[in-house]
């Protein structure tokens, strides 16, 4: 009988063991996603902790997997740099938000000129990345450049030899502007270089051979170009200015942009703000809106709430943008959807 | 009394033999299940790369194969500049590192004072040990851009004129490319070719060397006549080992190769091979077509790599049959 007894309160004192680490386990939440704001996430997952103490844990395994893992539902949230169609959005059940922002910048290594110095359109800068310029003394960049010397060199293209959501907003911002760029190379993670294009793996991978090779043109995001010092070209916007990417000039392409459609994807490249950075892009979380656990999806709310009110120091830390807080607004509006 | 006592002894050594044989016997089956794992493996991993390839046959055909397109936006792919640059850059890293190894294993056991044997044997297989992305490091950030500014121009100024080769050695040099990547697989490979080598050099029975030396010949003739000869089935294996190693290296060939899907005659010129297009392109990859044309690649590789193998053993066979003789 005593025996009996004793075992039955090892047996309850067992049960609230375990009910308390489900309870401590129901908060962590799982992300797979772009790897683009993997440093991001990672670093406000680590600050969250400390003062929460929920682990979230995220995953860089790249946009079309993330999407895929949020659709299999192996994760509590998918990350994409590519934004879901609103119609696929509706379909699946997923809600979209924007989470933090980036810049793409043309970097250049072209002996005698200083960075921020040479200036590019556009239309030239299309001309550049599809092989159609093959000379850094083209009279294309030199009209854009009086006063400028230009060295009779041969021009070689540094692009991303993995598939990027880098590469998809660049190829995207080139194909606007040139119909040529969009028929020769085309727009998407992964497209179709010319003949004097070498491919590097990763934003290092491309930064390392722009600064190894001579003549070289290639485009890495912002936190990269400026950790590594690079010398950037300034590229004309919308509004005819010619602007050398910073972040405060990438936070006014969002100013201008309208955040009220669903999905929460405006396209922010060339925007007519008079400083914007022409090529800006956001990157994005999905979730469902009616998930299998509650405590789960809370949990990914709670999560980027807290990140979106706490962490937007530690974005610009790292060299991301952070979203303009009438959009922070709206992210929080729009994420009471998720259940 | 005795008869009973010996008979009981019989029974006794027979119970134990049979124990013994059921012991034998289920170590056998296990030792065969374990073999079949690999078997099972080998085999699945064929089946699923093909099950996933098959849309790209059914899109493009065998044509897949020959056809020199890689058009991710248009959806049109095509396997010939990956196997393109596979065969290239391992045929440099073979014509290399053979060379080298020879001199290296040939030193190692015939010519080098026995202190400095274990010191260099031990170094040599230290280097084998180095991870790949640490050679795929060293090759873009110190290999290439040396070799841009110091040998490239001087291979262009020797050979740029000569017809044919001249070709070899066109177009600008960037420091990364096919000739780079090649170089840089003919250092990873050499340490396994060389210890190979090294290893089958010192089977040579002691004997024959030195009877051929006492019959008055050179170290030269002592290795083209009694050591390869003798080793020949060992060295081909090495070199054979190194050759697969080369075909699937991944991340140093993705570091310095340049990463261009398609093909230049030039060997300065960036390509890619099969597995640093895998490597690219697979976290990004779109579904449909792009995966599967991946996969179809991966499929080219892993028949590639067995075509090596079954030539290796056939040679290898044929090395013996020649030696019964």
């Amino acid at each position: 009988m005593f025996a009996s007894k004793r075992a039955y309160f090892k047996l309850t004192a067992f049960a609230a063991i375990m009910a308390a680490s489900a309870s401590v386990l129901a908060a962590d939440i799982t992300g797979a996603g772009a790897t683009f704001p993997y440093a991001v996430y990672t670093k406000w997952a680590e600050a969250y902790k400390a003062a929460t103490g929920n682990q979230v844990n995220y995953q860089g395994i790249g946009s079309s997997g993330g999407v895929k893992q949020i659709k299999a539902k192996t994760v509590d949230f998918g990350g994409t740099d590519a934004p879901v169609k609103e119609a696929d959005l509706d379909a699946a059940g997923l809600v979209q938000v924007p989470t933090v922002m980036g810049g793409v910048t043309i970097v250049m290594n072209v002996p005698g000129i200083e960075s921020g110095k040479l200036k590019l359109d556009g239309m030239t800068a299309a001309d550049l990345f599809r092989g159609a310029i093959t000379k850094w003394n083209d009279a294309r960049i030199a009209k854009l450049n009086p006063g400028l010397k230009l060295p009779d060199l041969a021009v070689t293209v540094a692009h991303r030899s993995d598939g990027s959501g880098t590469t998809y907003a660049f190829s995207h911002y080139l194909a606007k502007q040139s119909m040529s760029f969009m028929r020769d190379v085309g727009a998407g993670n992964t497209v179709n270089w010319p003949a004097n294009a070498v491919g590097g793996k990763g934003n290092p991978g491309v930064a390392a051979n722009v600064q190894k090779i001579v003549g070289t043109i290639g485009y890495v995001d912002i936190a990269d170009a400026m950790k590594n010092k690079m010398n950037f070209v300034a590229l004309k916007n919308k509004a005819g200015n010619y602007i050398v990417p910073n972040q405060d000039a990438v936070a006014d392409a969002a100013a201008g942009a309208n955040f009220k459609v669903k999905g929460m994807a405006p396209d922010l490249l060339d925007q007519s703000h008079k400083n914007a950075w022409p090529i800006t892009s956001a990157t994005y979380i999905l979730a469902y809106e009616k998930g299998g656990d509650a405590s789960r999806q809370k949990g990914v709310v709670d999560f980027f709430t807290w990140s979106l009110n706490n962490g937007q120091k530690m974005a610009e830390d790292l060299g991301f943008v952070p979203l303009p807080a009438s959009v922070v607004k709206m992210v929080e509006a729009e994420m009471k959807n998720i259940k | 009394m005795s008869e009973v006592a010996s008979t009981n002894v019989v029974d006794v050594h027979a119970a134990k033999i049979k124990v013994f044989k059921l012991q034998d016997g289920i170590f056998h089956q296990i030792t065969l299940l374990f073999a079949f794992i690999v078997l099972a493996a080998l085999a699945g991993i064929l089946i699923s790369l093909a099950i996933e390839a098959a849309p790209v046959f059914k899109q493009f055909g065998a044509s897949f194969l020959w056809t020199n397109v890689w058009n991710v936006p248009e959806d049109q792919y095509g396997a010939l500049a990956a196997i393109y640059g596979t065969v290239v850059t391992s045929i440099i890293a073979l014509l290399i590192a053979v060379p080298v190894s020879f001199g290296i294993a040939l030193f190692l056991t015939e010519t080098c004072p026995t202190w400095l044997r274990r010191p260099l044997g031990t170094a040599i297989e230290l280097l084998a040990g180095v991870p790949s992305i640490i050679y795929g490091i060293w090759g873009l950030f110190v290999f290439a851009p040396l070799f841009s500014a110091h040998i490239q121009p001087y291979l262009q100024a020797a050979f740029g004129d000569v017809p044919v080769i001249g070709g070899w050695f066109a177009g600008p040099p960037i420091g990364v490319g096919i000739l780079t990547a090649g170089i840089v697989l003919s250092l990873m490979v050499i340490p396994f070719v060389a210890s190979v080598m090294r290893d089958v050099f010192e089977t040579v029975p002691p004997q024959l060397k030195e009877s051929a030396y006492g019959v008055g010949c050179t170290t030269w003739e002592v290795v083209t006549s009694i050591v390869l000869p003798y080793t020949r089935v060992g060295v081909i294996g090495g070199i054979m080992l190194g050759l697969g190693r080369a075909l699937g290296e991944t991340m140093a060939v993705t570091f310095v190769i340049g990463n261009a899907n398609r093909i230049v005659g030039s060997l300065f010129a960036p390509g890619t091979s099969i597995a640093s297009t895998l490597a690219n392109e697979f976290g990004e990859a779109d579904p449909g077509l792009h995966i599967a044309s991946l996969f179809a690649l991966g499929l080219v590789l892993f028949i590639i790599t067995f075509i090596v193998l079954a030539i290796s053993q056939w040679l290898i066979k044929r090395g013996v049959a020649k030696q019964g003789k």
